[in-house]
């Protein structure tokens, strides 16, 4: 039978639901700003990781995102950290906290640039945290672009697969600036399109999942 | 002093962004590093901006940092030591 | 089979040089490019060495005559004079003639103007002139690259801290070694700004002296910019074009550290991975590699992660090494690329590129760096380092044709 890249599981944060695998698992509408609504998340799925909140709002939702989305695999013990890819793209890099940064040494008269935040001036720090957390040593990539792009996403990753360097891949968008966030990530594997479960990896169906 | 270190704890949680502790969680003696708090570099390098914000007190180098800042009692000395109000 | 990936083009401009010609020379004359900064306004003026290119942003823009330059970032324009030199240098007539793509690379982005126009916005908000910020997008360098040129086939930016632009090399080759294209434009840029200087030094990662990488007395790394573009090619499309080859992208491997936001695993373990995947991939052992073009940025830190690493990959065969950011300072995002760009120089002028400022031996070390300009040297392969915050960690082999 022949092999195909399958989507195991997909996770969804936006407009304060996150869903698995299509189903809703927290909600919280009354929250307005996403650093209020990524805490009582994280609280929610008692998530113990106390390095969560030095964070910034983007790596918390990209991590957050990613909890969700492994959530069974580390309980079985099926991620394979040295054969775990990480792709992620977005729209608004790091803009969220470039601007907490840049705030930091805007006023000559209350000047101190902020380490910690300036850390997080990178979009792809956030997957930096991810690989800390899962001891994850892929190969990984962030890429910036006006918007989701589906084709892309399949195009990288099943090169990926085909040159044998990864078994598993975490792939999506996380995008978060100011109020607005969108999160969607796919957690990607080999394997044979027997049952109607396995939803196979291409462009129609990572669309599809990712507009619903 | 005793004012001093509680002041100290609360401000460390706030800067340091630790949501899940207390100020009575941290032992004043404690290292703040390694074991205790368990804090890293990151950590260390906005302790220094700490210092310098809330107490005007500038610290150059990392060797000096790692002695100031080695426990909350070690900060509370220093900032005694050299109050500028 | 896979079509081999072939560098025809090189373009530079850096604290070195304002294009390759002038960035051999200074590597002849071991001309380093820090200094006090000429251009940018900072409190740090005299007293953190950076290593800026020598031109204003007028300058600049007078290099690209183009009318509507003035508006540009100085990102914008210092790519997109890199890149004009990379595909004059691979003499390529007719973009069109062949699938062409362009995957540039950077971590400030616009934000040199950008900066500018946010501090009199954030005083008064009715304040601040919006052209300054509508080049502050990564992707806004590429896209003024792309639309200059009339690439279409493909077009994107890389993001990833300072593996950024290794990152885009390695993308590059894949997509043609894939049959998606037959020739990319490859590289990345960044320049200085104030975000960034301030930002380093928040993390008390400067040197306040010109940086020693792989030195006992390091103390941190120097701030650079500039651009480096490569242009790659499919062995199918040269079989028509019969265009001077300067080497083969032969190997590359990506991994992550998984061990801290800003800092190395002390015992180089992302580094590591990093070297044996690209050395995989070119079908190398570690004795085959003539040279390592290290990203050694001065930092205690780093010179130990990466010298560990060495070590352990190459054992007793451990080839010449040196960095060259004593030479560009740490040019971020287009490090990778910049880097590349001296690398494949070396290669082709048959020389060993010294690690200036070098004097007393990591005790940690068994190795240490080549501290003079080599001539004459049989380089066979080049394998050059570029690691990134986040842990982001590429390598990428060149190899002799």
């Amino acid at each position: 039978m022949k092999e195909n890249l399958i989507i195991k599981d997909f996770c969804k944060i936006r407009n304060n639901q996150i869903f698995r695998n299509g189903i809703l698992l927290f909600h919280d509408e009354t929250l307005a700003n996403p650093a209020l609504f990524l805490k009582s998340a994280y609280k929610y799925f008692n998530l113990s990781y106390p390095k969560f909140f030095k964070m910034d709002n983007l790596s918390k939702l990209g991590f957050l995102a990613t909890e969700i989305l492994l959530k069974d695999k580390i309980k079985e013990n099926l991620l394979i950290p040295g054969e775990t890819g990480i792709v992620i793209s977005n729209s608004a890099s790091s803009l969220d906290t470039d601007r907490a940064f840049y705030e930091t040494i805007s006023d000559n008269s209350n000047f101190f640039p902020s380490p910690a935040v300036f850390v997080y001036t990178l979009p792809n720090i956030m997957i930096g945290e991810i690989c800390i957390r899962h001891k994850i040593t892929g190969e990984n990539a962030f890429f910036v672009s006006e918007k989701f792009d589906a084709e892309f996403l399949y195009n990288y990753v099943s090169d990926l697969f085909k040159l044998n360097k990864i078994s598993q891949c975490i792939a999506g968008w996380v995008d978060l600036l100011g109020d607005n966030y969108d999160a969607v990530q796919y957690f990607i594997e080999k394997g044979k399109n027997e049952t109607n479960e396995n939803v196979i990896f291409e462009p129609e169906n990572i669309s599809r999942i990712y507009i619903k | 002093m005793e004012e001093l270190t509680e002041k100290l704890k609360k401000e460390i949680i706030e800067a340091l962004n630790l949501e899940e502790t207390n100020a009575s969680d941290i032992d004043t003696d404690a290292p703040l590093f390694m074991e205790g708090l368990g804090l890293d570099s990151i950590d260390a390098l906005e302790l220094i901006v700490l210092l310098e914000k809330k107490y005007g007190l500038k610290i150059h180098a990392a060797k000096e940092g790692k002695k100031v800042l080695y426990s909350v009692k070690t900060m509370a000395e220093y900032i005694r030591k050299n109050n500028k109000g | 089979m896979s079509d081999k990936v072939f560098v025809t083009g090189i373009g530079i401009i850096s604290a070195i040089g304002n294009d390759v010609s002038e960035v051999l020379k200074s590597i002849y004359l071991k001309k380093s490019g820090l200094g006090f900064s000429s251009y940018i306004d900072t409190i740090y003026k005299n007293e953190i060495p950076v290593a800026e290119v020598k031109l204003s942003n007028s300058e600049l823009i007078e290099k690209i005559s183009n009318h509507s330059s003035q508006l540009y970032t100085r990102t914008a324009l210092l790519g997109l004079i890199a890149a004009k030199e990379a595909i004059k240098n691979a003499q390529i007539e007719n973009i069109s003639e062949a699938r062409t793509g362009l995957i540039s690379a950077t971590s400030v982005g616009g934000m040199d103007r950008s900066e500018i126009f946010f501090k009199d916005f954030l005083a008064d908000s009715r304040k601040g002139r919006l052209r300054n910020i509508i080049g502050h997008d990564c992707g806004d360098n590429t896209t003024k690259i792309a639309d200059y040129f009339g690439i279409s086939n493909y077009v994107t930016t890389v993001s990833t801290a300072c593996s950024s632009s290794a990152n885009s090399i390695m993308m590059g080759a894949r997509l043609i070694k894939n049959n998606i294209l037959d020739r990319v434009i490859v590289g990345g840029v960044d320049s200085l700004t104030a975000f960034t200087l301030n930002g380093f030094n928040s993390l008390m990662i400067l040197d306040r002296q010109p940086c020693r990488p792989f030195d006992e007395t390091r103390n941190g790394l120097n701030l650079g910019e500039g651009a480096g573009f490569l242009v790659i090619e499919s062995e199918r499309l040269l079989e028509k074009r019969n265009k001077k080859i300067y080497c083969e992208v032969k190997g590359y491997g990506n991994a992550c550290d998984a061990y801290h936001q800003t800092a190395s695993s002390p015992d180089g373990t992302g580094a590591k991975l990093a070297m044996t995947k690209a050395l995989k991939v070119a079908q190398l052992s570690p004795a085959d590699i003539s040279y390592i073009n290290a990203h050694g940025t001065g930092t205690p830190n780093n010179d130990l992660s990466e010298g560990k690493a060495i070590e352990d990959i190459f054992q007793e065969s451990a080839p010449y090494f040196s960095s060259t950011k004593s030479f560009t300072g740490h040019t971020l995002g287009a490090s990778g690329a910049i880097e590349a760009v001296l690398s494949i120089l070396a290669m082709d002028n048959k020389l060993i590129l010294p690690n200036l400022n070098f004097t007393t031996p990591m005790k940690e070390l068994r190795i240490v760096p080549v501290i003079d300009l080599i001539e004459n040297a049989e380089i066979k392969n080049i394998l050059s380092n570029s690691f990134g915050f986040g842990g982001n960690n590429t390598s990428l082999i060149f190899s002799k044709c």
